[in-house]
């Protein structure tokens, strides 16, 4: 059988290519692609851990971002609250002060109406005075001229002062 | 639309290399009076001195190819096998036509003695691996012309197709069966890998460049598993061949017959050989199969019109049939042939504590 006994002439030319193809491809050909195959795969393997750690980066920006947004909105509602308390200290402040002023200006005033009130009645009073003794003059003049008449004049001038008095 | 271009030409790639398998044998075969199916599918399977192509008006086209041998005198002869058509005899040679040498390249020697002489004639098979180691070297050259720049895209189309195999191969057959130090034996496997698919692809093929049976002679095959049986050895640790001279079995059967070793050392012979077989077996049958579904056409046209009909259309399903699966048989071959021999390559690495904790594993 033919078919089962290796040819010494196509063994020589088989391990002279099978040599041939092996040593060119052992030394140019594989560790050339897959050195290359390997340096990719470091390669995406670098980006996905670059990536990562940006995505990390990224993560830990947004929340610094928001902790500051946070922390300026606090600032903020602080300052209005602060402020808010200034306005109505400062509002107080000039009610309490008005109020005082139109305390000091009422009792200004009352005092002086007293004064006058004062000042009023006694001139009522010295004008009183004045009047009886006019009254008095007046009396003791005409007794001394007719006693009926001293006594009508009496009760004319008591009549009149009484009126006036009302 | 650029996917669906590439599929319709792959569709019509492969009807191709069927109806071209349907044509060319029977053109081979019509030459012949007297059809002989043994004969015909023997041919095909075995090296030849000449390319056949395919016949024209009755002439045969043929690539003829250099014949090299060594007369009885010793010196070197040179010469076109063209010299050697149809049983002519030229400088003292001819081809056997019967007997030990038969269709191989003999001469007499002084005594009128029938003789093979040394011969180193780039037959057909030697073509076939030229033309294949050409694609392998262009392929895999151009694959790493394309890294040498220093670039980290990868390649598309063929080169990146090419990669991927190769990458499969180193990572889910090479890697994981022989562990560590994979990388030394991963260029010997690869370049198997794509010599055997290569050739058993181009076997496939009917016309030149394909149609040789590369990977189907016994010859290729032995070289290949040759190169294994040495790796296989030449790296075995202590722990291997204490495994062969004297494995964990009881004393009797190591000594004094030593029973368990001849077992063992049979089977580092046969681990090899059965490599070799397998590879040599699968596709030469697929070949045969191919040619003895095809011949059915020709042994029916004695049968009269309608039962050639019948069987000629029986035969051309079948054969189409069992081109896909030799497809098939094509890939798992080769990948059987590297999966294996990395496999043994491996078990000869072993540590003692490897396998042990394996054991307990199972």
């Amino acid at each position: 059988m033919s078919l089962l006994t290796p040819d010494i002439g196509l063994l020589f030319w088989m391990t002279l290519s099978f040599g041939i193809v092996f040593f060119i491809l052992a030394k140019y050909g594989f560790p050339v692609i897959l050195k290359a195959v390997d340096k990719r795969t470091a390669y995406i393997n670098n980006s996905l851990e670059t990536a990562a750690k940006a995505e990390e980066k990224l993560a830990n920006i947004q929340q610094e971002a928001e902790t500051i947004i946070r922390r300026a909105q606090e600032e903020r509602a602080k300052i209005l609250n602060e402020a808010g308390e200034l306005r109505n200290r400062i509002l107080d402040d000039a009610k309490e002060e008005a109020e005082k002023g139109r305390q000091i200006r009422i009792n200004k005033t009352t005092s002086e109406i007293e004064e006058l009130k004062r000042k009023a009645l006694s001139e009522v009073r010295n004008e009183i005075a004045d009047i009886s003794l006019r009254i008095a003059e007046k009396v003791v003049r005409e007794e001394l001229r007719k006693e009926e008449k001293q006594q009508q004049l009496i009760d004319h001038l008591l009549d009149e002062e009484i009126l006036y008095k009302n | 639309m650029k996917r669906d271009k590439k599929n319709v030409l792959k569709h019509y790639t492969i009807a191709i290399l069927f109806f071209c398998t349907l044509l060319s044998q029977p053109a081979w075969a019509e030459e012949k009076q007297e059809f002989q199916i043994k004969d015909l599918i023997f041919e095909h399977l075995e090296d030849a001195y000449k390319w056949y192509f395919f016949t024209w008006k009755e002439t045969d086209v043929s690539l003829y190819l250099p014949v090299i041998v060594q007369s009885p005198r010793g010196e070197w002869v040179v010469f076109s096998s063209s010299h050697l058509e149809k049983g002519k005899i030229y400088k003292g040679f001819y081809i056997a036509q019967e007997g030990n040498y038969k269709h191989k390249i003999v001469t007499t020697n002084s005594a009128g003695e029938e003789i093979r002489p040394w011969d180193f004639s780039i037959t057909k098979n030697v073509l076939a691996i030229f033309i294949s180691i050409g694609i392998m070297l262009t392929s895999f050259l151009a694959l790493a012309r394309w890294y040498k720049k220093d670039r980290l895209q990868p390649p598309g189309g063929f080169l990146g197709m090419l990669e991927i195999v190769i990458l499969s191969i180193q990572d889910e057959v090479i890697k994981p069966s022989i562990g560590k130090e994979y990388e030394r034996y991963a260029p010997f496997l690869l370049t198997t890998f794509f010599f055997v698919l290569i050739n058993n692809l181009m076997g496939l093929i009917p016309l030149f460049p394909g149609g040789a049976n590369v990977t189907g002679n016994i010859t290729i095959t032995f070289f290949l598993s040759l190169i294994v049986f040495l790796l296989i050895n030449i790296n075995g640790n202590k722990h291997y061949w204490k495994e062969i001279f004297w494995p964990d079995t009881p004393t009797w059967l190591k000594f004094p017959v030593p029973l368990m070793p001849i077992i063992e050392l049979w089977s580092v012979l046969m681990k090899p050989a059965a490599l070799m077989v397998r590879l040599f077996a699968n596709i030469m049958a697929g070949h045969s199969m191919t040619l003895g579904l095809i011949s059915l056409i020709f042994i029916s046209a004695a049968m009269g019109p309608a039962a050639n009909a019948g069987l000629s259309v029986a035969s051309i399903l079948f054969s189409t049939f069992i081109g896909f699966i030799e497809l098939l048989i094509s890939v798992i071959q080769a990948y059987v042939f590297v999966l294996l021999s990395s496999v043994f390559i491996g078990m000869s690495r072993q540590k003692a504590e490897d396998s042990e904790e394996e054991n307990s594993e199972s």
